[in-house]
């Protein structure tokens, strides 16, 4: 798994002008945190008693870790499935599901009306085994620390490799009188670099078994995601309510985290004008529609089974949500049977943005449309609610772009071969500072 | 190769769906195997002898609004806060008279409070134990030292009683606990059925109130619906109400005898039982991974001798 060399970081710039965009989007959505901690969650959202979970549990938690499932599903397909040749898209789903996992959290903790109490989860005396709230919480916890573990190793190549030039500018910027002396902050420095070269080889020994942790977890979780609205078999419109309702969810997670694996890739190599990973990509959409398939048959077979296909087609409001839910990931599942489409990197955008979006209204339809909890209750999102979110999955892409920089994340494109140019030229390669593999004798 | 790890992975799905098709086939018989306590504390509300004067909910408010932090809510036109006027149930309120009116003729009030289930589901799905059920009196009972206010419950509950306080930064649930720390236990009885001037609200033990509901469906066959509302709706419930309408009609939602909370504990624990199914997914997954390992390892010895001179 040291295959460092199939990793280059992103040479360039880090503070562009897209950069403090979202920054400011970011800090737009911090302040509405900052408003909700000191007037309450009442002053910045439209929940209520009656829609106790707003978007932020059905965006952010419910659908966020999903999208943040790339990291799972490739997981799978590498790991178990023993495909290496997707190996070079591993390390980016990692960081993405690192930092969905991470936000979601985050938001967890902006949701939870007392947070300083959830210290709880980690008291025997308190455990709640019959909630699935208490499952998913502590899985979804381990599971951030396992995906934090699974990409220690780039960061440790990134200090191997690191010519401390950055924090050379630093210290030589600071005062004279308050800066480190150069040489005992480069000894110290030299420590570092030791500790990680060292750290390395042993971390890689085992790291297979965090891998695989990393892929047990979301098993779990995930389909406890859908175990959480098992028990307002009262509120749930029975379309959506069933004993399925935790398989459904895993299968979901699933094909979205290919799908949006499939996205990443997509939009990072048009976005930071690299080659696209076509090879890799087609392969992985010839999977999806297979999972989805299995999926769609048990929505189906479901339905049947419980008497309720008269309520799917029903044209009514719920019935249209659940169409809705339904062709977008059938359609989008369909385009990707044609192997000449799965080779057009506009198609493959098309079609995995379809199931994506499928996906996640599958979700939301589960956590909130679907959710009646009786008469005269209504939610829509507020704007300082939706700027929450907004500015939590801002930080998502910020994240991203920096790590990207920083650390050996993205597929080597001299490895594995420029094998369609995204935007522009291949010329734009040479710009890419490659990480060389250096012996370390 | 590659068909055989499809076959693989395919057996992988399938595995977990027969465990989930388990799940969900058997339990529609759970809440016979449940047992119903009748020696649990409870009211019983007639809606019949309600004359709306809402005594129970000033003194509901007037015993426990410091332990269960209540406090009155104003009326859009009251601006001087002469009335506390409640138009729900709410972070500050936690019991209820409503009136329900069809016509001139045909109306009735309803008092709304927790119902204290036999088989609450938000005890069943608090994540840290904040809901509890009391072993002896059988009290659903709520502590916001130990609530991460993730507010599951509210989702659970079919009675939409536990509410949230939106509008404080440091907020609690506000549900009725039966005057536990309060009322009942220095004067053995809520404050609600205490106060009562007309007797609409008897308080004791399940077995008693149930009999003497019976008593009065005997007794009035014509002034009463011929049902105990929570006899058996979600499993039982300690708080029981006779009526004159239908109960729907009064707010108070049809569910079926079996407790949501059986449904989702069942399938829950099919999955989890004694953590045998994640331990073997873990342990079958770390075989095929690191088999899969060394076989690359195998096949590609350049991968191989560069890992050594890592080392």
């Amino acid at each position: 798994m040291a295959h460092s060399e199939e990793f280059q970081k992103l040479e360039g710039k880090i503070f562009t002008k897209s950069f403090f965009i979202l920054l400011s989007v970011v800090l737009v959505g911090f302040f509405f945190v900052g408003v909700r901690y000191v007037k309450g969650i009442g002053a910045v959202s439209n929940m209520s008693d009656g829609y106790p979970w707003g978007i932020w549990i059905t965006y952010d938690v419910a659908t966020g870790t999903a999208i943040a499932c790339g990291g799972y599903a490739v997981a799978i397909l590498v790991y178990i499935r023993n495909r290496m040749q997707y190996h070079p898209l591993i390390r980016s789903a990692i960081l993405t599901s690192m930092f969905g996992y991470g936000l979601a959290g985050f938001s967890v903790m902006v949701d939870l009306g007392r947070p300083w109490n959830a210290y709880n989860f980690f008291i025997p005396s308190k455990w709640q085994a019959n909630s699935a709230m208490f499952e998913v919480a502590l899985c979804v916890m381990a599971y951030s620390t396992v995906l934090i573990i699974e990409f220690i190793p780039a960061i440790l190549t990134s200090i191997e490799k690191s010519k401390w030039e950055r924090m050379n500018l630093i210290r030589n910027w600071l005062h004279p009188r308050i800066a480190p002396d150069a040489k005992s902050m480069n000894d110290n420095l030299e420590l570092v670099r030791l500790g990680a070269a060292w750290l390395k080889p042993r971390l890689n020994k085992v790291l297979i078994f965090f891998i695989v942790l990393g892929i047990t977890l979301p098993t779990m979780h995930q389909s406890s995601l859908g175990s959480l609205l098992l028990i307002a078999s009262t509120k749930l419109h029975p379309l959506w309510h069933t004993g399925f309702l935790p398989l459904l969810f895993l299968i979901n997670c699933i094909f979205i985290g290919y799908a949006i694996a499939i996205l990443e890739s997509l939009i990072s190599s048009y976005s930071f004008d690299r080659p696209y990973e076509i090879e890799e990509l087609s392969g992985l959409a010839g999977l999806v529609p297979y999972v989805t398939v299995i999926w769609l048959s048990v929505v189906v077979g479901d339905l049947v089974q419980r008497g309720q296909i008269g309520a799917a087609l029903r044209g009514d409001f719920y019935s249209g949500f659940f169409m809705a839910e339904f062709l977008l990931v059938a359609v989008g599942s369909l385009l990707l049977f044609s192997r000449r489409l799965r080779r057009s990197p506009r198609w493959l955008f098309v079609s995995a943005s379809l199931i994506v979006l499928g996906g996640a209204l599958y979700r939301f339809n589960v956590y909130l449309i679907g959710f009646n909890p009786g008469k005269g209750w209504r939610y829509f999102p507020s704007f300082a609610e939706v700027m929450v979110t907004v500015g939590i999955v801002a930080l998502e892409i910020l994240g991203y772009k920096v790590f990207v920089a920083l650390f050996p994340v993205l597929p080597n494109t001299v490895v594995h071969g420029p094998a369609l140019p995204a935007n522009g030229t291949a010329v734009q390669v040479q710009n890419l500072a490659f990480e060389k593999t250096v012996p370390q004798a | 190769m590659k068909r055989q790890s499809r076959r693989d992975f395919l057996k992988l799905v399938g595995a977990t769906g027969a465990g989930l098709v388990a799940a969900s086939a058997a339990p529609c018989a759970a809440s016979e195997g449940m047992h119903i306590n009748n020696e649990e504390l409870g009211m019983l509300y007639d809606a019949t002898k309600c004359v709306g004067c809402k005594a129970c909910m000033s003194a509901c408010k007037r015993v426990n609004s410091d332990y269960g932090s209540l406090s009155y809510e104003k009326a859009k036109f009251d601006t001087d806060g002469l009335w506390d006027a409640p138009s729900d149930l709410s972070g500050s309120t936690r019991t209820l008279i409503k009136l329900f009116k069809e016509s001139n003729k045909r109306w009735s009030y309803v008092k709304y409070s927790c119902m204290h289930c036999q088989k609450p589901s938000c005890v069943s799905v608090c994540p840290v134990s904040a809901m509890t059920k009391e072993k002896v009196s059988g009290i659903v009972d709520y502590n916001k030292n130990t609530c991460i206010g993730c507010r599951y419950c509210q989702v659970a509950c079919p009675y939409n009683i536990p509410k949230f306080q939106w509008e404080k930064a440091l907020p609690q649930i506000v549900k009725c606990d039966l005057c536990k720390n309060t009322n009942l236990r220095e004067k053995g009885i809520s404050a609600c059925a205490e106060t009562c001037p007309t007797g609409a609200i008897k308080f004791g033990k399940r077995k008693d109130l149930l009999q003497e509901a019976q008593t009065r469906l005997k007794e009035n066959p014509d002034k009463y619906i011929a049902h105990i509302y929570g006899e058996h709706e979600g499993g039982g419930t300690n708080h029981l109400y006779l009526a004159s309408m239908p109960f729907n009609k009064l707010g108070l939602p049809d569910i079926k005898p079996e407790a949501p909370a059986e449904f989702s504990e069942k399938i829950q624990h099919t999955i989890y039982k004694g953590f045998i199914a994640p331990v073997a997914l873990y342990s079958a997954l770390c075989f095929i991974a690191v088999k899969n390992m060394k076989g690359n390892n195998r096949g590609h010895d350049k991968d191989a001798a560069h890992k050594k001179e890592e080392k």
